[in-house]
């Protein structure tokens, strides 16, 4: 955004510090608009004044203005489902963060038959992967054109919109474009693309549906052209791509496309290309080569631009040694770096234990917390988890870095009451934190078990291990 | 009708639009036209109207004002050079050219140039040679030389890259344990470090090795420094590129270990692993000195522990500069690969923007990526999950992807061992390093074939 400080918005603000913003003061909601865990909206007072004067609405949307991402954002779809691209403000997360993840759309296409185009819709709507205490799913269909008959178009994409996810339209072609606005313009779909060739045909489309266009040159001067002319005509929502090119110099012309586009909106504040990003990584299959290497390559190209700047990408690969390295690498990169990662320490009551359960004992790291309790719950153990504050550090690290130690678990035992709770004293600790054996027995005087060193294997060791034997 | 429309305002739209040819036209009179006609000079119109021809239709604002005076020239009964058919009837407004109620399509694309941003580092990454062939005393076939950047990796629009990252694979002097899918590719050559060696360089077209001394540790078989120090020769007389030594990570035994090994491997400029906070890192760094080397400054993800360390050794152990480089702590992806990749990347800024204690080349001990369970396990420990499908493509995909995230924060050596992980790898680095030519010839092609 615009401004660097938090006084710059402040002066903006009614200064009443009414707290209707649920802020303490206007320079507390400040300072919380400028790292955008804020919206400037949130300000009831300032758009009651808007609604009812003029200058005073002058007033809100020069803040919003001043406050708007450098990146612009695009929402595509509606309702719940709808996914918000762009809206980012760095080149590099640790200088912020990164806002909205890569949205990730998977193709579908027109000349497949009804049955199996219902077959990977669905393997889409219902991709699930458990990661850090929630599940990772994918955001919608791509749904190319290969058959260049409109009504067929219009059919599929008919169909691949009653899964309700948000989609990308895929044709070159103005009137195959057309017949499928025509029905679904109103679920807001992304419409690829206008080029060179048909820009004219798809300015009008994205007019008069109200849809968001994407642009598609490789020359960024083409590029930048189509955007100033599409943004001058009135279409606002735009996204940019440079074209993908999967191999040899061309993927290396790719990624300097990629980061000159960025940090040209970034660095140098040109507005004229301050759009997300798209980048297709299905262009992996144009290589040479069976579907693994295409499907690793894809993956790849993939990862390149996760990292860098790509905001919406376009896979083919529907295998899981795409869609999970790719679905986990986005969410480390799209963390914020400012909040740890990191749940309340403590004792946690899994699957009702009974006083003769066992007592186990793991980090606060959001990571390794949410994977032992998830994979006690699946295994249907019942168990007392201890959580160790290692403030948001992982087993291996937070026992080599001195914040995993046997006078922290002692005061842990102590603070949650557990020996009032057991009747016996075996604590179980992980087997990456082996070595602490000892000296957790010294310190609190329970018998410790090294339990696996991952705890997807906790089910095998119960068996063996669970009741100790005497 | 009373609606009207000045030819000030008109000229006042087209300013705010940055048309400033429209002030050179002449107009007769303080204007102002109604729909009812007045006395007008009407020439204005023909040169207005060739002004705006020339300049396209490219705004829609003009294209807006340009439709008000056809429909007020028509209405006065006036011929422009319309190629469009202008009603003559008044009662008919223009049947065509009505008041858009959007914006017209322009005829022309708005040319615009695009002009990349400029960034330039004040600063370098140390160049930093691992082995010594003949010329230089020691009996390596090649050296690898890390680091040298001017700019950030793999932008080499902004500054040639002068070497791109190399790939070490991992060699142990124990068996150790490893993931089945890595497991099976050295099956053969487990217990004998020589063989195993050769084989990552000869069939897997490793760049080096880096044999660990794992079995060095008290807690093992605590193999004595000496006897260790043979296995070191070993690898040296079975491989002809630059090594890599490794110790057990036994803080009190690793500084004997690697003083042994230097010793051994004097005039190689092998790479000592690790000097750390918490071990004697004189020592090390004393041997690396005496017989040639270069030691490598371990942190555990921790910016300000990297400096502190880098700062040591140079300060206090008077280390050549051009003999450190550093590993800042390789988590993998899913599992702090983000705190890997940040403090990576803010170490490589830093070095970048002239922070002397930083900007040393960067190691990655890229086999971490395997401690993933999403790497090895059979199928998911988690009930809701999709199947994972064969692990056998997973693994190596797992290593692969941490390694390539870590390249782009900076990494200048990989520590790896899946063969499939080390050849993508290589030919990301070469691809994105400019060293790959040609590409497919329709880049567009999937957008309407299938594929």
């Amino acid at each position: 955004m615009k401004v660097k400080s938090p006084l710059e918005i402040y002066n903006f603000l009614p200064r009443t510090n009414c707290k209707e913003c649920g802020y303490e003061t206007c320079m507390s909601f400040a300072s919380h608009i400028l790292d955008r865990s804020a919206k400037v909206t949130d300000c009831k007072p300032l758009v009651r004044d808007a609604e009812k004067d003029s200058k005073a609405k002058e007033k809100l949307e020069k803040l919003l203005e001043l406050t708007a991402p450098e990146i612009a954002e695009v929402v595509i779809g509606v309702g719940s489902s709808a996914i918000k691209i762009g809206g980012e403000e760095v080149l590099h997360r640790h200088e912020l963060t990164f806002f909205n993840p890569t949205a990730f759309f998977y193709d579908v296409w027109d000349s497949l038959d009804d049955k199996k185009i219902d077959e990977r819709c669905d393997r889409v709507v219902s991709y699930k992967k458990f990661y850090v205490g929630k599940y990772l799913t994918l955001d919608g269909f791509a749904v190319r054109c290969t058959s260049n008959d409109p009504k067929r178009y219009a059919e599929v994409v008919k169909k691949v919109a009653g899964y309700g996810k948000p989609m990308v339209l895929i044709a070159l072609n103005p009137e195959c474009m057309k017949a499928a606005l025509d029905v679904c313009a109103e679920q807001r779909p992304l419409i690829y693309a206008a080029t060179e060739g048909n820009w004219k045909e798809f300015l009008k489309l994205a007019l008069d549906y109200k849809v968001p266009v994407v642009l598609r040159a490789k020359d960024l001067n083409l590029l930048k052209s189509l955007a100033v002319t599409f943004k001058s005509s009135g279409v606002k929502d735009i996204v940019l791509d440079p074209v993908t090119e999967p191999l040899g110099e061309g993927l290396q012309g790719t990624f300097e496309r990629v980061i000159q586009l960025r940090r040209k909106a970034i660095l140098d504040g040109d507005k004229d290309v301050a759009y997300p990003i798209m980048v297709t990584p299905i262009a992996a299959w144009l290589i040479e080569g069976d579907d693994v290497t295409k499907s690793y390559w894809e993956a790849v190209i993939a990862g390149i631009f996760i990292i860098k700047y790509a905001d919406a990408m376009i896979f083919h690969s529907l295998d899981q040694h795409v869609v999970m390295p790719t679905l986990t690498l986005r969410f480390n990169i799209y963390t914020d770096p400012r909040t740890p990662v990191q749940v309340a320490p403590g004792l946690r009551e899994i699957n009702n234990p009974t006083p003769d359960d066992p007592v186990m004992i793991t980090t606060n790291f959001a990571l390794t917390y949410y994977t032992v309790e998830n994979d006690l719950g699946s295994a249907k153990i019942r168990a007392w988890l201890l959580v160790l504050n290692t403030e948001g550090i992982c087993v291996e690290a937070s026992v080599a870095g001195g914040k995993f130690t046997a006078s922290k678990v002692k005061e842990l035992i102590n603070e949650t009451k557990i020996a009032e709770k057991v009747k016996h004293r075996y604590l179980i600790i992980p087997g990456l934190a082996a070595r602490l054996q000892g000296s957790i027995e010294d310190e609190t005087g329970w018998k410790v078990l090294v339990g696996p060193i991952d705890s997807g294997r906790i089910k095998g060791w119960m068996e063996k291990n669970w009741p100790p034997k005497k | 009708m009373a609606k009207r429309f000045t030819l000030e305002d008109f000229l006042a739209l087209l300013k705010k639009y940055d048309v400033e040819v429209i002030e050179d036209v002449k107009i007769d009179g303080d204007l102002e036209i109604e729909l009812e006609g007045s006395a007008v000079d009407l020439t204005a119109f023909t040169a207005l109207y060739s002004l705006l021809s020339e300049l396209g239709n490219f705004l829609y604002h003009a294209n807006m004002a340009l439709t008000y005076m056809q429909r007020l020239s028509s209405m006065l009964g006036i011929q422009m050079p319309f190629q469009l058919q202008v009603p003559t009837q008044i009662a008919a407004p223009v049947a065509k050219v009505e008041v858009p109620a959007k914006p017209a399509i322009p005829e022309k694309l708005i040319e615009a140039r695009f002009e990349p941003a400029k960034v330039e580092y004040t600063g370098y990454i140390e160049e930093v040679v691992l082995g010594a062939t003949r010329a230089d005393g020691g009996t390596r076939d090649y050296v690898i030389k890390l680091g040298g950047e001017k700019s950030l990796p793999f932008y080499i629009f902004d500054k040639p890259q002068p070497n791109l990252p190399a790939i070490a694979i991992d060699v142990f002097d124990r068996p150790p344990a490893l993931a089945k899918a890595v497991k099976v590719h050295y099956e053969d050559v487990v217990g004998s470090p020589a063989e195993w060696a050769k084989k990552c360089v000869k069939k897997f077209g490793a760049d080096m090795v880096t044999i660990h001394l794992v079995s060095t540790d008290p807690l093992l078989e605590n193999t004595p420094a000496s006897e260790a120090a043979k296995v070191v020769e070993d690898v040296l007389q079975a491989v002809k590129c630059p090594i890599i030594i490794g110790g057990s990570g036994n803080k009190d035994k690793d500084p004997e270990v690697l003083e042994k090994a230097a010793e051994v491997a004097e005039g190689e400029r092998v790479m000592l692993a690790s000097a750390t906070l918490d071990t004697d890192w004189q020592r090390i760094c004393e041997a690396a000195k005496k017989y040639g080397h270069v030691v490598l400054s371990w942190t555990q993800l921790d910016i300000n522990n990297q400096k502190m360390l880098n700062r040591y050794l140079l300060k206090r152990a008077n280390m050549p500069r051009n003999s450190i480089v550093m590993d800042p702590t390789t988590a993998a992806l899913g599992y702090g690969l983000d705190y890997a990749f940040t403090n990576m990347e803010r170490i490589r800024i830093s070095g970048l923007k002239g922070d002397e204690e930083l900007n040393f080349p960067i190691s990655s001990g890229t086999t971490n990526a395997w401690g993933a369970r999403e790497a090895w396990m059979t199928e998911s420990p988690i009930e809701g999950d999709t199947p994972w499908g064969p692990r056998e493509l997973r693994g190596p995909i797992w290593e692969i992807i941490t390694g390539l995230t870590l390249s782009l924060a900076g990494v200048d050596v990989f520590m790896m061992m899946h063969p499939l992980a080390v050849a993508v790898l290589k030919e990301v680095f070469n691809t994105l390093g400019g060293k790959v030519k040609g590409g497919v010839a329709d880049p567009g092609k999937w957008i309407f074939a299938e594929v």
